[in-house]
This record gives C-alpha cells, sequence and structure tokens, in this order.
C-alpha cells in the first residue's frame, strides 16, 4: 500500500489528538487577545466584569465543594446537591421573613449598636441555613445512599437524580416552601462604592456613578468574606483535624480505615453534612446577591459548580476553588464581551472541552485502582 | 487461650472459601498460618478482624465472643490487623497515617507513649514523619503499616504477608522487628507464604490447605514435616 505522507499525517494527528489541543491553543490565544482588547478599550468596565466574576465565583467555588468532597469519599456525583443549595437559600429566607431571626440581637440587646447586631444576626440566619441543610444532607444520605453503597455506581447516579427532582417538587408544595417566585429580603441594606483613581464615593439614590470607577457593594464584600473564612474553615478541618484526617482516609481506603477503628459510614455522613453546610451558605449568599428565589434555582448553579468541580479536577478541594473561580470569570466575561444569552453555552462547553483534552481536570490524578 | 476459632465457615458469593477451621493462639505466642496462594489465609484474618462475617463458626478473644463485632470494633477489643499489601494511606504523611492508628486512643499521654514506642523500634519514621506515606519503599511502607497498628497499643497483631514483594534483606529485618514486637507482649498471629522465614520465627504453625487445617504442631514439627517440605520449602 502506499500511502501518501499528507494521509499518515492527518492520521497522527487524529491519533495524537492534536486537533482537540489546537483548538483548545486557539480559543486560549483568542481569549486572551480578547481580554487586552477589553482591558485596553475600557479598563474600569474590565475590572468591574472580574470582580463580578469574583463574586460569582466564590459562590460556585462553595457548591464546588460539596461535589467534590462527596464525589472523593463515596465515587459519587451528588445531582441533588444543587438542590440543597436551593433549600439552604429558602431556610435563610423563611428565617428572615417569617422569624425574623437576623433581629434578634436588637430583640434581646436593644442597646447593641445596629450594624454589629445585623452583623450576628445575619450569621444567625447563616448558622442556621447551614445546619438545615446539613441534616437534609444527613437524611438522604441515609436513606437514599447508604443502601446502594456496594451496588453499581450508576445505580447511585440515577438515585442522585431522582433525589434531585424529589427536593425541587417537594420544596414547591405549598406548605412546604413556594411554587412561586420570591423575592428575598436581604438581611443588609446594599451601599455600593464608586472606587476610581480620584478616591472612594459611596452612591445614594439614583446618582449615576463617576465616569472611570468601579462599582463595589457591600454584597460582594459579604460573598468574598464569607467564602474565603469558609473555605480557610473547611482547610483546618479537613488538615488538621482529627475528623478531617478520619475523612481522607476513608476516601483514600475504606476497608483500611475500618481495620484503624473509623466507622466508615458515621465520616461519609459528616462529609455530605460539611458538604451540604457549605452549599447551604452558598445559597443565601447567592439569594443575597441576587435576590430571587425559585425551587429551580438550584439546578443551573448547581450544573456550573459540578463543572467547575470536574474542571478543578473532581476529588481534590483546591481544584474545586480554582475551577469554580475560572467558571465566574468565564460567565461574566463570556457575557460582557461575547453575547449575553451565550453565556451558559460557552459554561458548559468548558466542560466539553476539559473532558476531550483532560479528562481528569487541572489538579485531577488518574483514577487509582483499587483491590 | 487468648484467640479461639471454631468450626469457621466463610463464604464468598457462591465460594466456600473456609470449610470449618480449628485453631487458636496463646498469651505471648507467635503463631504461623502458612499455605498456598487462595488457600484461605487472608479470608481468615479478614474474618477475625470483622471485615468477613462467617456463615457459620466462631471467634472468641479473650472469653469474649468476637464473630460478629464489626471491623471497626475489632481495634478497641485489643486485635489488629496489618492488611496484606500493607494499606497505608499514601495521601496521609507518616505521623498523619500512624494518627489513624491511634484514632480509637482519645487518652493524648498514652498516644505519646505509644509514638515513642514505635519510634524506638522504627527510627527511619521519626525522621520522616512529615513526608507523605505513598512516597515510602515497599520496605518502610511495611514498617509503616507495622507502627500504624501499633499505634492502637494492640494485645494482638494479625500479619498478612509481611514479607510480601520484599528483598531477602528486608525480610529479615522484618521479622526480627516482629520477634521484637512479640517479646514486648503482643501475640502474633502471622499468616505466610513464605514458610521457611515464618516457621524459622513462629512456636506453633498450622498448615492451610483450600480452605481447610491439614496440619498442626509445633513449628519444628512443621518444618520437618515430610509434606510441607515437599510443597512448601522446595523439596530437598
Amino acid at each position: 500500500m502506499n500511502t501518501s505522507p499528507i494521509v499518515l499525517l492527518i492520521q497522527k494527528i487524529i491519533k495524537k489528538g492534536w486537533l482537540g489541543k489546537t483548538f483548545l491553543a486557539l480559543i486560549t490565544l483568542l481569549a486572551i487577545w480578547q481580554i487586552i482588547v477589553a482591558l485596553q478599550a475600557n479598563p474600569s468596565l474590565f475590572l468591574q466584569q472580574v470582580i463580578n466574576g469574583l463574586q460569582l465565583g466564590f459562590v460556585y467555588a462553595l457548591i464546588a465543594l460539596g461535589y467534590t468532597m462527596v464525589y472523593g469519599i463515596v465515587r459519587l456525583i451528588n445531582f441533588a446537591h444543587g438542590d440543597v443549595f436551593m433549600f439552604g437559600a429558602f431556610v435563610s429566607f423563611y428565617s428572615i421573613t417569617r422569624f425574623q431571626l437576623h433581629t434578634w440581637p436588637q430583640w434581646l440587646f436593644p442597646s447593641i449598636p445596629h450594624g454589629l447586631g445585623l452583623i450576628i444576626g445575619a450569621i444567625t440566619v447563616m448558622a442556621i441555613s447551614m445546619i438545615a441543610c446539613a441534616l437534609l444532607a444527613i437524611v438522604v444520605e441515609r436513606i437514599a445512599y447508604k443502601p446502594l453503597r456496594s451496588a453499581p455506581r450508576i445505580s447511585a447516579l440515577i438515585t442522585a437524580i431522582g433525589i434531585s427532582f424529589f427536593l425541587e417538587y417537594f420544596a414547591a408544595l405549598n406548605f412546604v416552601f413556594s411554587p412561586n417566585f420570591i423575592t428575598y429580603k436581604r438581611p443588609v441594606e446594599v451601599v455600593t462604592w464608586a472606587i476610581g483613581l480620584n478616591g472612594i464615593t459611596t452612591l445614594g439614590n439614583g446618582k449615576a456613578p463617576p465616569d472611570g470607577t468601579i462599582l463595589f457593594s457591600n454584597i460582594a464584600l459579604i460573598i468574598i468574606l464569607t467564602s474565603v473564612l469558609l473555605m480557610f474553615g473547611l482547610q483546618f478541618i479537613v488538615k488538621k483535624t482529627r475528623i478531617g484526617k478520619a475523612m481522607r482516609s476513608v476516601a483514600y481506603d475504606k476497608q483500611t480505615a475500618r481495620l484503624m477503628g473509623i466507622n466508615t459510614d458515621a465520616i461519609i455522613s459528616t462529609t455530605f453534612a460539611i458538604g451540604a453546610a457549605l452549599a447551604g451558605a452558598a445559597g443565601m449568599l447567592y439569594a443575597i446577591a441576587f435576590p430571587q428565589i425559585f425551587f429551580w434555582m438550584g439546578i443551573i448553579p448547581g450544573l456550573k459548580s459540578f463543572v467547575a468541580a470536574v474542571l478543578g479536577g473532581i476529588g481534590s478541594i483546591p481544584g474545586a476553588f480554582i475551577g469554580a473561580l475560572i467558571m465566574g470569570q468565564a460567565e461574566v466575561l463570556s457575557a460582557a464581551y461575547i453575547s449575553t444569552p451565550l453565556r451558559d453555552a460557552i459554561a458548559f462547553s468548558i466542560l466539553i472541552v476539559v473532558l476531550l483534552v483532560r479528562p481528569t481536570g487541572i489538579f485531577g490524578e488518574p483514577e487509582r485502582e483499587k483491590a | 487461650m487468648m484467640l479461639e476459632i471454631k468450626n469457621l465457615h466463610v463464604y464468598y458469593g457462591a465460594i466456600h472459601a473456609l470449610k470449618g477451621i480449628n485453631f487458636h493462639v496463646d498469651e505471648g505466642e507467635i503463631v504461623a498460618l502458612i499455605g498456598a496462594n487462595g488457600a484461605g489465609k487472608s479470608t481468615t484474618l479478614s474474618t477475625i478482624s470483622g471485615l468477613l462475617q462467617p456463615s457459620q463458626g466462631n471467634v472468641t478473644f479473650r472469653g469474649e465472643d468476637i464473630t460478629i463485632t464489626p471491623a471497626e470494633q475489632t481495634v478497641q477489643k485489643g486485635i489488629v490487623q496489618v492488611p496484606e499489601g500493607r494499606k497505608i494511606f499514601a495521601t496521609l504523611t507518616v505521623m498523619e497515617n500512624l494518627e489513624m492508628g491511634a484514632y480509637t486512643q482519645r487518652n493524648k499521654k498514652q498516644f505519646q507513649k505509644d509514638l515513642e514506642n514505635v519510634f524506638t523500634i522504627f527510627p527511619r519514621l521519626k525522621e520522616r514523619q512529615n513526608q507523605l506515606g505513598g512516597t515510602f519503599s515497599g520496605g518502610e511502607q511495611q514498617m509503616l503499616a507495622m507502627a500504624r497498628a501499633l499505634m492502637s497499643h494492640p494485645s494482638m497483631l494479625l500479619l498478612d504477608e509481611p514479607s510480601m514483594g520484599l528483598s531477602p534483606i528486608l525480610v529479615e529485618q522484618i521479622f526480627e522487628i516482629v520477634q521484637d514486637i512479640n517479646k514486648q507482649g503482643t501475640s502474633i498471629l502471622l499468616v505466610e507464604q513464605n514458610a521457611q522465614m515464618a516457621l524459622s520465627i513462629a512456636d506453633r504453625a498450622y498448615v492451610l490447605e483450600t480452605g481447610e487445617i491439614n496440619l498442626q504442631g509445633s513449628a519444628q514439627e512443621v518444618l520437618h514435616n515430610p509434606m510441607v517440605i515437599e510443597a512448601y520449602l522446595g523439596g530437598h
């Protein structure tokens, strides 16, 4: 057979996956070029988008951590995780509107400074959401996932999708949460600062921001600060505490962990609970940033956080964090500079590209064979 | 009798892995359980530690029936298994591996005492306590696995193939350490394919073949049994 060198070359290109890699390199170069152009054209607008993306990315990071931790320990993509996030948003909403829980410091101690009282109140509401989500996740894990632990993985995955639908429509019942869109009542008022070269001005009602300034609100500050604190907390738990070390042991090898006297079922429940607590906090933060809640609100942020976890390398905690920040930027920047309706398509095409080019993600390692 | 196994039957699905075995380990003894691949040696250890449940028979430890005690509670009884293939936690540091070995030990003073003891037996672990377990060589991993087991302060150690995949010099080192641990008062049930090594340090031995114990006696008797020489020691 005389195969022409061109055919051989094409075969080689296909075999080595060069097409995908070239495509990815081109896309990356294009993106970098777009970013440079945007930065030159209007630096303050660009920085504004980056800040918006950061705010979104941190919320995604909190959700993505739950996906990645649960995957790390039981090799399950917990598709109901996005609905836990929704549950957290609703719990915080009812804690605020129905029970006025964010005002308890002012009720009990009328002399407390207004700001301090609000902070303590808001933290209380967030803690309630986190605990409620953790309990929900423990119940779901015990009822739905634990009996399937030795079943084929696909059974647990399908169950997770079923649980996801169940949580959505259960939340939509009138006596549970609500089937309607609800306007979220923020525990704090929005304050926006315009940051420019000439200093910082606080924006009042209807006042237009000065030219060339970047808007930064207390909401963005709250989201970024809370997320960073929670992530440091998680890092501390996983790295330093007895339970965190047990979590890593169980993730690595369940049988041997049992031989050490570690109750693997309790550790798995704890992992679900911690992941869900982070999602609960994320639900409240998301609702503060985008104040409209709905029983389907968990689907899209949940899926995007899942993509973030895959992008970072599912099972890796730093990976989930980095992946989520990239997802936040990708979404906001494509909405601003490419096309707003296309932003979700672009965000999800990241998943396809990752799976084609580097299925293990940025920090992921190839699956270890277990005996 | 410290540990007594009575009429133990274990099934893996349809496979009858253990067909009613009986044996015991006395206080302070090293007992070797030798046999070929697939004879049921590891199954026996996993049943004692509770990873597997027998369909019939009893495991008694210090007069207490521990047949159905789940694996995570067996450690608290004083029995700990060093699994086949070491199974150290590769993503945890040496120190963290040892802490996991002492998971059920909530007393800080006792933990420090056990840690010092383990570092005296395995001085290399002390130098490398912040290294990840996965960076260790096979011999070091075996030592770490044994050290981790000792952190639970056991009265009985179940060793599964400690010589597997190690060079002869390392095997000798490991077996010397096993003897030292035994001298400190820990009884040892040793599962080995390397019959020669196992019988050289054991007090008594059992030969396990396709789920049944075919021969038992003092290590010397077993070592000189023609059948054992033929089947496990390469003949003469």
